[in-house]
């Protein structure tokens, strides 16, 4: 009777480690929930519109993140317009060009290499070279240029894959017509990859709100409005997450808790908008 | 009109239009390139003054850390440990965490339980590390502070940091790193061939045992990429345990208040001048020789799996 295959054998090595599979997936979960609950709950009392519209002030004892929110809209906008026409470009040229060799293979690990330095490493490289060697000092072109370093790998790859996914018949199809390679890129190839290049930038836009390490040396934590819309550029400026690093630091943590739901609200509609065009991409192929 | 319609004509700028853009995106891939030996380039150029003018045996090898002091001392040897014990503690809670939420996502969860399960892995990767801190500060270190009371209630030598200890900062490194080893693990496991696990089980292994039998051995490679990527996140994390472990230098034992490589850097490079700053500098150029060779180390294991594959 005990020789039947019919006879399951219960095995508690197998409960166990059943147990602390399930058990590992609900401390994953739940430290999320945990975290933004947390934030949700602590954070959302001090979220008033006065805090978004308005600038600190230490005569009106009021505290406003209009100042930062300006900063990261600048340093998003500047370090997009520096690293997208050099992350796309690269991934076309290590997509569509090059033919592998040497060259190739150092360029593809230093893109590697480039995704795994941390943070305050690029701070320090930003501080040194564009602030003090080629003298941009604290600004908010310096943390953009020092993000535009970071962010490189993320537009590269991502546009990498995007590319990668374009249907091979589309080139054939396009040079059989008598396309040049160029022409084929500008009109056929790139607008197909266009949804994997936008999710790159997104997944940018993202790292770039997340940063601090590499920005408090480099665009510094001033808070006040632009005068000078261009000038500004030249001028220090610290980001929300600079900014809750800051009240961190001063034990506000009021504050430091409605920044945080800002910036968690602002990390889930990115979030949301990745997936959306994820699913887009999706139906489109099935 | 025949100028615009003909194919012959305009070959000649055609092709130096062709030539241009090639060597456009050629200039865009070098980027990563320049940057990274720049970034090297600069990193040991602004690194070595401090070991030549203090001496590398009393950096490195000294565990004296006093730059104030009218007789300074620079020795970073505390430091040095507590990046790797911190990131060591981090792996050790982190990647069995990890591995097994991987191990559910992939072999086990329904589709309906995965749905919930995944994007909440990917909302923790995308959580600015500031928030980490803040968390740690109001959620772990009340918490680490009641356990320091109770072990050393009656130890007098004991310096108490208020929960601001090196145990705390663990804990922080091992949430951070957990979308990282869950992600990488993940997509090892799926790729592992369906033949492999198919035949497990028709001859008779249980579902437990063709998941750490079979699937997890296959799918070692990846497993190991993605403890080597935790590791490198966890030592190049800065501002989410900069307030959480204490910050003051000391040997990383569990209750104490300790400061890593990147929180060294961070709490003093706003003031620091002189010598100070270029030994700040110095710490920056050790941490980058790390994360340099875990690049390596990372770039030899993902290679070797392509060899095993082909």
């Amino acid at each position: 009777m005990h020789n039947s295959i019919y006879d399951k054998r219960v095995r508690i090595s197998d409960n166990v480690i059943r147990v602390l599979i399930y058990l590992s997936a609900f401390v994953s979960v739940a430290i999320l929930v945990g975290i933004i609950g947390l934030v949700v709950i602590k954070g959302a009392p001090h979220l008033s519109w006065q805090l978004i519209s308005t600038v600190s002030s230490s005569a009106k004892n009021t505290f406003g993140i209009l100042g930062n929110i300006v900063n990261t809209l600048y340093i998003i906008v500047i370090t997009l317009l520096i690293v997208t026409p050099l992350g796309v470009g690269g991934a076309v040229y290590l997509n569509e060009y090059a033919k592998g060799g040497k060259l190739v293979r150092a360029i593809e690990f230093t893109i590697e290499t480039l995704s795994g330095i941390p943070s305050i490493i690029f701070g320090l490289f930003g501080m040194v070279f564009f602030g003090t060697v080629l003298k941009l000092g604290f600004s908010i072109l310096t943390g953009a240029l020092t993000l535009a370093l970071m962010v490189l790998p993320i537009i590269t790859s991502s546009t990498q894959v995007a590319l990668k996914s374009v249907p091979e018949s589309y080139r054939a199809g396009a040079t059989g017509m008598g396309a040049t390679k160029w022409y084929m890129i500008r009109t056929i190839i790139l607008p197909s990859a266009m949804p994997g290049i936008i999710t790159g930038i997104i997944l940018g836009i993202g790292r770039i709100i997340g940063e601090s390490a590499a920005l408090l040396f480099t665009a510094g934590s001033s808070y006040y409005l632009v005068n000078d819309f261009f000038g500004h550029i030249f001028k220090p400026g610290g980001t929300l997450t600079i900014q809750l690093y800051l009240s961190m630091t001063k034990a506000r943590y009021d504050q430091a808790f409605a920044v945080a739901l800002v910036l968690i609200i602002l990390v889930f509609v990115l979030n949301r908008i990745t997936h959306i065009i994820a699913n887009r991409m999706n139906k489109e192929k099935g | 009109m025949n100028k615009v319609l003909s194919i012959m004509i305009n070959s000649k700028t055609k092709s130096r239009v062709e030539k241009t853009a090639e060597w456009i995106f050629k200039i865009c891939a070098l980027f990563a390139l320049i940057a990274v030996v720049m970034m090297t380039g600069y990193m040991i150029y602004s690194g070595t003054p401090a070991l030549l003018k203090v001496g590398i045996k009393e950096i490195l090898f000294s565990n004296v850390w006093n730059p104030s002091a009218a007789n300074p001392q620079y020795g970073i040897l505390n430091i040095i440990f507590t990046s790797i014990v911190g990131s060591a503690g981090a792996i050790l809670i982190g990647v069995p965490i990890g591995v097994l939420t991987a191990v559910y996502l992939s072999e086990v969860a329904s589709s309906q339980m995965a749905k919930i399960v995944k994007p909440a892995v990917e909302l923790l990767a995308g959580i600015p590390s500031v928030v980490y801190g803040l968390i740690g500060i109001l959620l772990i270190n009340p918490v680490m502070y009641k356990l320091e009371l109770f072990f050393f209630k009656n130890d007098p030598t004991h310096q108490f940091t208020g929960g601001c200890n090196l145990l705390s900062a663990i804990i922080i490194l091992a949430i951070m790193i957990l979308p990282t080893v869950i992600n990488i693990s993940e997509s090892a496991i799926r790729s592992v061939p369906k033949h492999l696990k198919s035949g497990s089980l028709a001859l008779g292994g249980s579902q437990i045992q063709t998941i750490f039998k079979v699937i997890l051995p296959a799918a070692k490679t990846g497993i190991l990429s993605a403890i080597v990527l935790g590791v490198g996140r966890a030592i190049g994390e800065a501002m989410a345990i900069v307030l959480v472990s204490g910050n003051s230098v000391n040997l990383p034992l569990p209750f104490n208040s300790v400061r890593f490589l990147t929180t060294a850097i961070v709490s003093e490079m706003s003031y620091a001048t002189g010598t100070h700053r270029q030994v700040l500098f110095t710490i920056g150029l050790v941490l980058f020789i790390f994360i340099m060779i875990i690049n390596i180390i990372l770039t030899k294991i993902i290679k070797s799996g392509d060899d095993q594959h082909a």
